[in-house]
């Protein structure tokens, strides 16, 4: 146990640097996470442009706006930069501000890797994006199935650049994976044990642990992709003994652990806002540790219910490892629905935020175990029933948990509060839109309207869902301009919110909005995994006597906490 | 603002955090786990490998018309690559110690065995006969030794700057954690090689 003090030196000489350069060249996690988040929100911007030029063509039948080319550009990158560039990186990017103030650390454990990790983020984006300016961005679909990306079928540059910037991302990723679970094993505060920390910060370690063990085997698919079109390579060439399933396999060997990589800190981020805002502790949190746990574990197993229809798979095993999931995921409704019983409720935003992204994912959850099931899943493979699913998993799950995390750490970040009226607004515009875009997809998917088509039959019935789908869109688009408006005047004239506005549970809260560069001046005891509500509510006994508390269990603390 | 926030920060105390400095490095962890991901690049790697392997047959497993792998150089290069493993785990030991000079020797006899092996190996690949476009066999065997000579490439480039800062004299017995983790970077690599030469050459 070394002793280091953080106090900046009085006598220290000013170090000025011009902000542009402070920016670029910092290594303070938080500066680098609102770099995430800002980042991470452009691309949502740019990918959000592209999914309204998909929802527009679709609108009604007919060939109106782009044409099929353009088309399948269009819901290829929106695909990958909404996953790879949005909401994996903002989700890092929240993870970067908030896990090392939640663990009591002054940074992560690499502050220079870091910043690598973010500036290989931007530069990858920016490639993938620039097969725009060499003859067209990649167009097979965010999962580049071979053999359609091979050179004889994707001549374009555009695919090679989607690989290279893929890559990017992907090591990105990786290295800051590393850096998340050095951080997690090596930099608590004294007092916390692993089943003291945040829940925020466990669903982080496992899905860095997810991203550490699958995001690689996507770079040497990758590779191998990139030698087939580029160095006569045949992985993927049946003519010449390679295999196209093979990159499907490879693919979904890190594309469902990505999934779970997307999910659990929005998940993370749900279960620290669900228990402030109900002024009760999470209900059953080494449940939903192990649940967390228990999805990692499973993750690994599922990849080939992707390909039921390839018929190169075992069937039963992949379906019933994949209905195995539903475990742990119904596990986590019960702690969320659990707190939320008898709490004392507060429908601020970021909870409303909570509580949608607890509906919509649920939705996502129930297709998802119907998907499950090779009858349906041959009857619906490639239809919009997966497109509706995966957009109430990723949207309406991550992306509320993203709202959710943007609502709730914006005062911390910034100093100021957010305009609670104008992000109510926000939350029912999107709520609403949301449904009403993606809804509608189930009905279309099961009258057998087939995914990635720019036109339809209008006999075919489907017209209306789709025009209602893509109203809903222009609503999404449309209540992120609440979300801009509130975020800007916040910032220059919004309510100061103090060190803790919310009342809230972890160490976050413990220092100032925004917090200094050494993030502490000092830490509370943590005796619990609610360090703050035991500074604030545990008076008496409890603060007086920290060591006799060590020879009490968890559980007990907790109740004594509590009781107080 | 609650009581509990002005009650932690005191004015006026020592600003004092404390930290854990127990267990393995922090180096040593972010080194583990980075070579924990390098193992599922390989294990991706291998997969094509083993998946090419099955889509050929029944048609047997060998190299395009007109080439034959060099079995004997392949065993001499993987002789060089193993004792280096050996040097490099003798310079740690020597630095442990605080023998300083006998690391310099060690980790310049290393990086010295590793370029002869990268050299060795694009020598192989001169003599082959067969290029990568060449089938599949052609594409997994180019694509399998040469990332992992692309890895012994990076091992080099640590070992060199591990060199350059051991000729500064940066390096004790108390202090030296670049070296413990570069020199388990090298064995990674080594083992690798293990892999690879046995799935290659010995399991035709």
């Amino acid at each position: 146990m070394a002793t280091t003090t953080l106090e900046p030196q009085a006598g220290a000489p000013a170090y000025r640097r011009s902000w542009v350069l402070d920016w670029l060249t910092t290594v303070d996690h938080k500066k680098i996470g609102i770099l995430y988040i800002v980042n991470g929100f452009l691309f949502f911007f740019a990918a959000g442009i592209l999914a309204l030029v998909v929802r527009s063509e679709l609108a009604v039948p007919g060939l109106q706006l782009v044409d099929q080319d353009t088309f399948n550009q269009a819901f290829t990158m929106h695909g990958t930069i909404m996953l790879f560039l949005f909401i994996i990186p903002t989700l890092s990017g929240f993870a970067n501000y908030i896990v090392p103030l939640q663990l009591g650390a002054p940074d992560m454990a690499f502050p220079r890797i870091n910043a690598l990790s973010f500036w290989l983020l931007p530069l990858g984006g920016i490639l993938i994006f620039s097969g725009y300016l060499f003859g067209g961005a990649a167009a097979e679909g965010w999962t580049g199935y071979a053999p359609l990306t091979s050179d004889r079928f994707s001549p374009g540059t555009g695919t090679d650049l989607w690989i290279i910037g893929l890559a990017l991302v992907g090591t990105a990723s990786i290295l800051g994976a590393v850096n998340f679970i050095t951080t997690i094993f090596k930099m608590r505060a004294p007092g916390m044990t692993l089943f003291r920390m945040p829940i925020f910060v466990w669903t982080v370690l496992v899905t860095a642990v997810l991203i550490l063990l699958a995001t690689p085997v996507l770079t040497a698919g990758l590779i191998a992709l990139f030698i087939d079109r580029n160095y006569g390579g045949s992985f993927f060439d049946p003519s010449v003994g390679g295999n196209p399933i093979l990159w499907q396999h490879i693919f979904w060997f890190f594309g469902h652990p990505e999934v779970y990589i997307v999910i659990l800190p929005a998940m993370g981020v749900v279960s620290e806002v669900l228990p402030v805002f109900s002024r009760k502790p999470l209900f059953g949190y080494k449940a939903f540790v192990f649940a967390t746990i228990g999805i990692g574990l499973l993750s690994f197993s599922v990849w080939a219910h992707h390909m039921f229809t390839t018929g190169a798979v075992f069937l039963p095993f992949f379906s019933f490892m994949t209905a195995l999931i539903a475990i742990p995921t119904g596990i986590k409704m019960f702690n969320w629905l659990g707190t939320l019983y008898r709490g004392k409720l507060m429908l601020t935003t970021p909870m409303l935020f909570a509580l949608g992204f607890i509906s919509m994912f649920l939705i996502g959850g129930i297709s998802g175990v119907m998907l499950a099931s090779p009858p349906i899943d041959f009857h619906v493979q490639d239809t919009y029933f997966v497109v509706a699913h995966l957009h109430y998993v990723f949207f309406g799950g991550s992306v509320f948990g993203v709202f959710a995390a943007a609502y709730y750490w914006f005062p911390k970040m910034t100093g100021r509060r957010l305009n609670e009226p104008l992000g109510k607004v926000h939350f029912w515009i999107h709520f609403i839109g949301f449904n009403l875009a993606f809804f509608p997809m189930h009905q279309l998917g099961l009258s057998g309207m087939p995914r990635r088509v720019a036109d339809y039959s209008p006999d075919a019935g489907w017209t209306y869902l789709n025009l209602a789908s893509t109203v809903g869109a222009f609503m999404i688009a449309v209540s992120v301009i609440p979300f801009l408006i509130n975020v800007v005047a916040s910032l220059i004239n919004g309510e100061p919110a103090g060190d803790d506005p919310w009342e809230g549970n972890t160490l976050e809260w413990a220092t100032t909005s925004p917090p200094p560069p050494y993030n502490f001046d000092r830490l509370p005891p943590v005796h619990s995994e609610r360090p703050l509500f035991f500074l604030t509510h545990g008076h008496g006994h409890v603060a007086e006597r920290p060591d006799d508390l060590e020879e009490h269990s968890e559980d007990d603390v907790e109740r004594r906490g509590g009781a107080a | 603002m609650t009581a509990g926030t002005t009650e932690i920060r005191p004015s006026g105390e020592p600003h004092l955090v404390e930290t854990h400095q127990t267990g393995m490095p922090t180096v040593m962890v972010g080194m583990l786990l980075f070579i924990a991901s390098e193992v599922m690049f390989f294990g991706g790697l291998f997969a094509t490998y083993f998946n090419a392997r099955a889509s050929v047959a029944p048609e047997p497993w060998e190299p395009p018309p007109g080439g034959e792998l060099d079995m004997a150089l392949a065993a001499v290069l993987t002789a060089i690559l193993i004792s280096s493993s050996f040097t490099m785990q003798f310079g740690v030991w020597a630095i442990r110690r605080g023998d300083a000079g006998k690391l310099k020797m060690w980790t310049g006899i290393t990086l010295a065995l590793g370029v002869l092996f990268l050299a060795g190996q694009l020598y192989d690949y001169s003599q082959l006969g067969f290029g990568i476009a060449d089938g599949v066999f052609g594409t997994v065997f180019y694509t399998l030794t040469g990332f992992h000579g692309a890895h012994v490439f990076g091992g080099a480039v640590g070992l060199t700057i591990i060199l350059a800062r051991a000729m500064q004299g940066q390096f004790s017995g108390r202090n030296h954690i670049a070296v413990e983790a570069v020199s388990i970077y090298w064995h990674f690599v080594d083992v690798v090689w293990i892999a690879v030469f046995s799935t290659i050459y010995l399991l035709r």
